[in-house]
């Protein structure tokens, strides 16, 4: 190994003499503890390493050990229920290795090396095989059959295909390719920095559920898609993104907490395998990879964690799968960027940040997307992701938020007002958007309900409508507003409180089918659409809104899942106002 | 022995720049002899083949560049521990101050610290009683937990502090227990505070006490927090103890890192402060918490004064993106006379919902805190519009409110400094002010403990 030396350090950054023939972004190992690092700039024979642990101790003098290779991932059989640093070592391993904290300079393989997978081939000696076609499966959880590509240039003819009980390192088959025979082992190396090809890619047309009301009703994700969610700390960031990794309705998911808590993390650890994914009944961790980069590991680590997210997910799509990403929070990965980048020297953008941040951001949000796989079998696959953003002061003119509302698609406004009115989640329902509502009405039209989006735009319209009414009942009193605008008010009311306002923590509550949340606001439109006849009718607006319905309205959140509960709630309506209507006819006749 | 360099070539601020070295590391510490004898000590912060930037804790004045002598000791800043520590007061560099005799360490730990493994630690959900009804009825602590309170000056932040100190338990359990304080920049008065108080509580025989003054070296107290918490650690980790650390005043330590950055001349992010402001307050604060194979925990609670109560302030912001929530005092609810003034509104703690309910603390209480919230909030609101529009203007149901914001802040929040509350009379007290709130309007509260604690009257 071509070695170097060091003739710099400060903090994360490490400047090493000696380097001619070192490449950009390969990897190399720093001093007598080996501690990693990548190349981020060559300047003649110097090489500017980026050190993903802590340098203290490293002085000049001391060797630098040029690999020659990027830094990769390993991807295969292994991966899901694991728990990674931000570059792919495993926590859970370093612990029973080397105790309660991380110590430096640890060097661990990865993917269990020892463990045995069952392989079923799917092809068979003398197939013809292109690249990322399957070539057999691996029962990696119930939830996870793990598929063994071909990987990048071994496209030809097998030679020998094996079966049976083989750990990661066993050759499990030979195939004669253009020049030479390729061994091809359960796992394969991948450069966290490059895309993983695709044969080609969709537009996304298929909402990814969620369970959460406000987003899957009124600001929809969809399979494929990008969104960000931006808000100050408090607002409820977290949980939002800890929910969508709970109950949206992908088949992998990559959770990325890229520099926030421990403790949050920990979390996610300790309940994970024991949530149950809603639509399979397993625990959720048999579907989850889970990186973590707390915001005391190492700075530099930290930036290279999404990356390594992002190329796990991506492997796991190229199986054809719906992956998610979450990543929690995109901030602190830039300002890694900028720590990085300022140590460096070089000259600031915005905020001190890099000018190249933008284009790194618009970088990583474009690697989701629904695509055609490679593969004969032309499988699709999505990959989509959602970024937490925690902008300074909650400021939405940060450079990071900017920059990331110029690339996604679907914007969730997190709102500290409403987090301090206990509204959550604290999406704003004014501010928030999402790009995909026409490319998946058809599939919403079709699937949950006809009218679920005319339904969507009438409750945005009274939301709309009640912002303004608010505005005039603030200045001249709401005595000023007729009837109608009053009933208004309150009808928007009830849809923020009672659709909107979702309690994470409530075992019913939490999770809510697309189907029960278009009963739901149906029900609550039906009950503003009948005030409006009643108002039309003459009856006074207090008779209206003490109508015993109301109650049962706010408390359809807690039905259990299923038609008949909700659909009693509706009739309900139906009677109450039948009731009221027929009450007035009676009254007259008195008189 | 060490070699020793006269090769200083230059001073600016807290930095002195040696030249021609050999062998000195990253991070090694750093001993400095002005000319007049006397010892100074510091860290590298920067290192290359040729010279070394050297950040000197007790200030340069005295240094010339001409005869002072360096010797770089070949380790990095460390704290030597042993049991005997607890009860002692050092200063802010972990020197006696108490003129008792010097630690006999058993270990010597860097101060800087490892970094936990997120798959060590265990999710904190021990319920902490604090005794105050602001903290545990609305934004609960619990063990392993970090809860900054956001304060001002002029507000009764040290008060609570000591109040929290003092009172703290965890239902139903004995343990061993210990609070380290580290006080970075405070004044000689507020640290004599919090001596005084926990000498009458006795409370000072099982604590440790780090303290830099104000008019002690400003880069000291780089260190003196990170000391804190190493002790802590200790305690905890090793000692088995349940350690409650009480670090004030975050500003002034922040203030002491933007003052090196500055001298360094980096690229400064928002208001001055360095870009990696919030990596080097994280590595302090993410090291409290609870390990699965330990008994013991770290529960930290970082004071800060807001520059013009500004929570936007770059250091109240990065605090709260790292810590798990945080207790707002409010100068409008202090100029009311009310004690302690925890604004509940922009308060928050994260790690709550794990900590309560049925076994924890009881069955009700996440539901009576939301609802107590709900209702408080729609009071302010109540109140901001009646400060327009009229008291007259408002509804009934709006009065209603406005009454009961007022009834919270004067029932609730108001305690006395040295009155602890149970956990069980906060929630009682709560039911108490929910019962002028109609029943049909507590829409946050599952009805069969609204029939429990609120039974319709027939």
């Amino acid at each position: 190994m071509k070695e170097g030396k060091i003739i710099r350090v400060a903090g994360p950054l490490v400047v090493a003499s000696g380097c001619l023939g070192a490449k950009m972004y390969d990897m190399v190992k720093i001093g007598e503890l080996g501690l990693i690092g990548e190349i981020i700039e060559l300047k003649e024979d110097l090489a500017f390493i980026q050190v993903y642990e802590d340098t203290t101790g490293i002085g000049p003098e001391e060797p630098v050990f040029l690999t020659g290779e990027p830094l990769s991932v390993e991807l295969g059989p292994g991966l899901i229920s694991s728990i990674y640093d931000g570059i792919q070592r495993p926590l859970d391993v370093i612990r029973s290795k080397e105790g309660d904290f991380i110590t430096r300079g640890v060097e661990l393989p990865p993917l269990d090396r020892d463990k045995k997978w069952k392989f079923t081939p799917l092809v068979t000696k003398g197939q013809e095989v292109k690249e990322g076609d399957f070539l057999g499966e691996v029962e990696e959880t119930s939830l996870v059959k793990h598929k063994i590509m071909v990987p990048a240039g071994a496209a030809g003819k097998i030679v020998e295909i094996k079966k049976g009980s083989l750990s990661i390192e066993d050759v499990v088959a030979r195939i004669q390719a253009k020049k030479d025979v390729k061994d091809v082992k359960m796992f394969q190396t991948w450069s966290i920095r490059r895309n993983r090809s695709v044969h080609e890619r969709l537009m996304p047309d298929e909402p990814l559920t969620t369970g959460q009301r406000v987003l899957d009703t009124l600001f929809p994700l969809a399979k494929g898609g990008t969104g960000c969610v931006p808000g100050p700390f408090g607002s409820g960031k977290t949980v939002v993104q800890h929910q969508l990794a709970k109950w949206s309705d992908a088949q992998i998911i990559v959770f990325v907490a890229c520099g926030e808590r421990g403790n949050e993390t920990a979390d996610l650890l300790l309940s994970f395998p024991e949530l149950e994914d809603p639509h399979t009944g397993r625990p959720l961790l048999e579907r989850t990879v889970i990186i973590a980069n707390t915001s005391n590991m190492p700075v530099a680590a930290r930036e290279a964690s999404i990356y390594t997210g992002m190329s796990i997910a991506e492997y796991f799509r190229d199986m054809g799968y719906s992956v998610a990403v979450m990543a929690d929070s995109t901030s602190r990965w830039a300002e890694a960027l900028r720590e990085i980048s300022g140590r460096m020297e070089e000259m600031p953008g915005e905020e001190g940040y890099p000018a190249y941040l933008a284009s790194r951001i618009a970088e990583f949000y474009e690697r989701a997307g629904k695509v055609i796989c490679l593969g004969s079998d032309r499988r699709s696959g999505a990959l989509s992701v959602m970024g937490a953003v925690s902008p300074p002061g909650g400021d939405l003119s940060d450079p990071v938020v900017q920059a990331t509302l110029k690339v996604v698609k679907v914007f969730w406004a997190l709102d500290d007002r409403l987090a301090n009115m206990r509204h959550f989640p604290a999406i704003n329902w004014l501010l928030s958007y999402s790009l995909y509502v026409e490319n998946i009405k058809d599939y919403l039209n079709s699937s949950v309900a006809e009218e679920f989006t005319v339904l969507r735009q009438q409750a945005m319209q009274l939301l709309e409508e009640e912002s303004e009414l608010q505005e005039i009942a603030r200045l001249v009193g709401i005595e000023s507003l007729s009837t109608k605008e009053r009933l208004i008010l309150e009808s928007a009311r009830s849809i923020r409180e009672d659709f909107l306002h979702q309690n994470a923590f409530h075992p019913q509550d939490t999770y809510t089918s697309l189907r029960k949340q278009y009963l739901m606001l149906r029900t609550i439109l039906h009950f503003h659409n009948s005030g409006l006849k009643a108002l039309e009718e003459e009856k006074s607006l207090e008779e209206i809104l003490a109508l015993g319905v109301r109650e049962k309205i706010s408390k359809m959140k807690f039905l259990p899942e299923g038609e008949s509960g909700l659909l009693e709630v509706y009739i309900e309506v139906d009677n109450a106002f039948r009731e009221l209507l027929q009450k007035k006819g009676m009254s007259e006749e008195n008189v | 022995m060490y070699k020793e360099y006269l090769t200083v070539s230059n001073i600016v601020g807290p930095l002195v720049i040696v030249e021609r070295i050999r062998d000195v590391k990253y991070g090694e510490l750093v001993e400095i002899e002005a000319p007049g004898g006397f010892l100074r000590r510091g860290t590298v912060l920067d290192i290359s083949t040729e010279k070394a930037i050297v950040q000197v804790f007790e200030g340069t004045i005295g240094l010339d560049v001409d005869k002072s002598r360096v010797r770089f000791l070949g380790r990095s800043q460390q704290l030597g521990v042993s049991d005997e520590i607890i009860g002692r007061i050092f200063d802010g560099s972990g020197r006696p101050k108490d003129h008792g005799p010097q630690i006999i360490a058993k270990k010597m730990l860097d101060i800087t610290g490892n970094p936990i493994n997120p798959d060590a630690r265990d999710y904190p959900s021990e319920f902490i009683q604090t005794g105050i009804s602001s903290i545990d009825g609305m934004n609960p602590l619990v063990r392993g937990q970090k809860l900054p309170l956001f304060s001002g000056s002029g507000l009764p932040h040290a008060r609570i502090a000591a109040q929290i100190a003092r009172q703290a338990s965890v239902l139903g359990k004995a343990e061993k227990f210990a609070v380290v304080f580290g006080a970075m920049g405070i004044t000689f008065e507020e640290a004599n505070f919090f001596i005084e108080d926990f000498r009458n509580t006795g409370a000072l025989e099982r604590a440790v006490l780090f303290l830099n003054l104000a008019n002690e070296p400003t880069i000291e107290r780089i260190a003196t927090p990170r000391l804190a918490l190493t002790c802590a650690e200790y305690l905890a980790f090793d000692l088995d103890m349940h350690v409650l650390v009480i670090l004030m005043d975050m500003t002034f330590y922040a203030e002491a890192l933007r003052e090196i950055a500055a001298a360094r001349k980096e690229v400064p992010g928002r208001r001055g402060y360095p870009g990696y402001l919030y990596t080097d307050l994280a590595t302090m604060y993410e090291r409290a918490g609870r390990i699965k194979s330990k008994k013991g925990s770290i529960t930290l609670i970082p004071i800060l004064t807001m520059p013009e109560d500004d929570k936007t302030h770059p250091i109240a912001d990065l605090t709260g993106y790292i810590t798990e929530g945080q207790i707002m005092l409010s100068r409008e609810i202090h100029r009311k006379g009310i004690y302690p003034p925890i604004d509940v509104l922009p308060s928050l703690s994260r790690l709550k919902d794990k900590g309560i309910g049925e076994g924890k603390t009881r069955e009700d209480h996440a539901d009576v805190l939301n609802q107590l919230f709900a209702c408080y909030a729609r009071g302010k609101e109540a109140r901001e519009l009646a400060l327009i529009l009229g008291e007259a203007a408002l509804g009934d149901l709006d009065k209603l409110y406005l009454e009961f914001a007022d009834y919270y802040e004067d029932g609730f929040v108001r305690q006395g400094e040295f009155e602890s509350r149970s956990i069980k009379d906060t929630l009682d007290l709560g039911w108490k002010l929910l019962h002028k709130i109609p029943r049909a309007e507590l829409k946050r509260i599952r009805p069969e403990y609204l029939e429990k604690y609120y039974p319709e009257k027939k």
